[in-house]
């Protein structure tokens, strides 16, 4: 095995190449470097995701005496008797981890507080307006949010339950389809990314057809004429991955900077984005070199 | 060396077979001559020495190998035995003369040590003293063919094969590479040569096989291009 040699006959097919070469690096870098932001996007939100979930609660609101929906209008406010009756039934369930009770008037408070910037909003809100509730922690609040729900919902007293994770879930569905837009286009960039190892590859060896074919005659092993052609495109696929590394690194700490902005601690960790691209660099080394491999095999047949 | 038994190719959507039931010997160390007009399946004859092509019918043996038994794989062991010029040399136009023919040695693994000592050497037996470093299109027609059969050389084959050497090449520099021919065949190199070249193979009195429409129609030991005396 001459390694000066093959590596010889590497640079010059990659100097020939030149253009193709650039251009495969660059679709590279770029499919890899989308692919590593629609992971890291993953994990961000998997990350938020798990911070949430331990923060969400239910609220069963209770009928007060102003309330005019269904349930309240038949019962009318809710009773001490109902009151406990509904306590009792949100601690007897398994999935409850605790309950308190929030008063109208501590509803109140936390309303104004909420809209502290909008007095014009607080101006139509008095304290008897706001009804009472049980807030609800519960064990897992995504699986758990259900059962307890339909528990308590219908029972008199309860006007309605209120769930945080509805909102969440909007918030993340909205993430998700980011994710998965990132993630369709890096898929369609990585086929051309494939289509271009294809023609790179292929026009290498249209350019080295003499050596190609003296190499045959004088009995060359497969393996010696084809590892220049494997390497070549291996050395482009690294390349596009070195550079996709930089990306996603600056992406990353782009992401560190603004999270200062945010009080929770969602920032992603260097572990994270180890991990992201050395996905990244298997499946562009995967990709490149059996690309490489399969074209040569239908152009370089011995 | 060569053994060809009842040896027919038939190329796929052609009635007519480039090659129908040959059975010839060549053996150590003989030159031969394959001779017969255009088409008449000398090419064909060679490319299933080298097994570039599989015969439809019949069995080859090349150096003691079954052909039909080789591998894939093992093709190139089989080419390393073989050496090869053509009409067109087939050199590389971006490597100087030494560059060409050690190519052949660098492809097939060989130290660059072993490389550096045989590579003149092979430049002297075929007559390019001192043109080492003088790129192909810098020389004659006789001189590249003669590069090219350093190449061929270069791996002491048992198996010279030459597909018309001096056809594009005028007949005062034929001699030349014909000497070269010879000299390598003195080295008790087997040399099967495929020309249309008449005055050679009169000149030369070596044996001769004569191929028309794929088949052996004269096999002659010292002949002449011509019908048979």
């Amino acid at each position: 095995m001459r390694a000066q040699f093959v590596f010889g006959e590497v640079w010059v097919g990659l100097r020939r190449n030149l253009t193709m070469t650039v251009a495969l690096i660059v679709v590279v870098a770029i499919s890899l470097s989308l692919l590593g932001t629609g992971l890291l996007f993953v994990k961000q939100v998997d990350h938020t995701r798990s911070l949430w979930q331990s923060r969400l609660d239910l609220s069963v609101y209770l009928c007060s005496a102003v309330n005019p929906d269904q349930n309240c209008a038949k019962n009318g406010p809710v009773t001490q008797a109902e009151k406990a009756q509904i306590h009792h039934t949100l601690v007897s369930l398994p999935q409850v981890d605790h309950v308190w009770f929030q008063s109208q008037q501590q509803a109140y408070a936390q309303a104004k507080q909420l809209f502290a910037n909008e007095p014009v909003m607080l101006s139509f809100v008095e304290p008897g307006d706001l009804p009472a509730s049980f807030e609800v922690k519960m064990k897992n609040a995504q699986a758990d949010a259900g059962p307890v729900t339909a528990a308590v919902l219908g029972q008199p007293g309860v006007d309605s339950v209120g769930d945080d994770g509805v909102i969440l879930t909007k918030f993340y569905q909205l993430l998700d389809g980011a994710r998965n837009a990132v993630i369709v286009v890096a898929i369609i960039l990585i086929i051309a990314a494939i289509l271009l190892v294809a023609n790179t590859i292929r026009l290498s060896a249209f350019n080295r057809r003499r050596e190609t074919a003296i190499m045959r005659l004088v009995g060359a092993s497969n393996f010696y004429v084809q590892l220049p052609f494997l390497v070549e495109g291996m050395i482009a696929g690294l390349i596009g991955w070195l550079i996709a590394t930089g990306l996603l690194a600056a992406a990353q700490a782009g992401l560190d900077g603004l999270q200062q902005y945010f009080p929770f601690p969602v920032a992603l960790s260097t572990a994270d984005l180890i991990e992201v691209v050395l996905v990244t660099m298997l499946i562009g080394l995967v990709l490149c070199g059996s690309t490489s491999f399969l074209t040569l095999r239908r152009y370089l047949r011995v | 060396m060569i053994h060809f038994e009842s040896v027919t190719k038939t190329y796929p959507n052609q009635s007519r077979p480039a090659l129908e039931t040959v059975n010839l010997d060549v053996e150590k160390g003989e030159f031969v001559f394959l001779v017969g007009p255009s088409g008449s399946g000398k090419s064909t004859f060679l490319r299933l020495i080298l097994r570039e092509e599989r015969p439809s019918d019949g069995r080859i043996y090349v150096a003691g190998r079954d052909l039909a038994r080789l591998t894939n794989w093992k093709v190139p062991q089989l080419r390393r035995r073989i050496g090869c010029v053509f009409q067109d040399f087939r050199l590389l136009p971006t490597k100087n003369v030494y560059q060409n023919v050690a190519f052949a040695l660098e492809v097939i693994g060989k130290p660059r040590r072993f490389i550096r000592k045989v590579v003149p050497e092979v430049i002297d037996l075929v007559g390019l003293e001192g043109k080492g470093d003088r790129m192909p299109d810098e020389l004659s027609g006789g001189e590249q063919q003669r590069v090219a059969m350093a190449r061929a050389f270069v791996n002491r084959p048992m198996i010279l094969l030459a597909d018309e050497p001096t056809g594009n090449i005028d007949p005062a520099t034929s001699i030349g590479i014909m000497k070269v021919l010879d000299r390598i065949n003195r080295t008790g190199t087997t040399v099967v040569m495929a020309t249309h070249d008449a005055a050679i193979v009169d000149s030369m009195r070596k044996r001769v096989i004569e191929l028309e429409y794929g088949k052996v129609v004269r096999d002659q030991s010292r002949g002449v291009y011509g019908q048979a005396y």
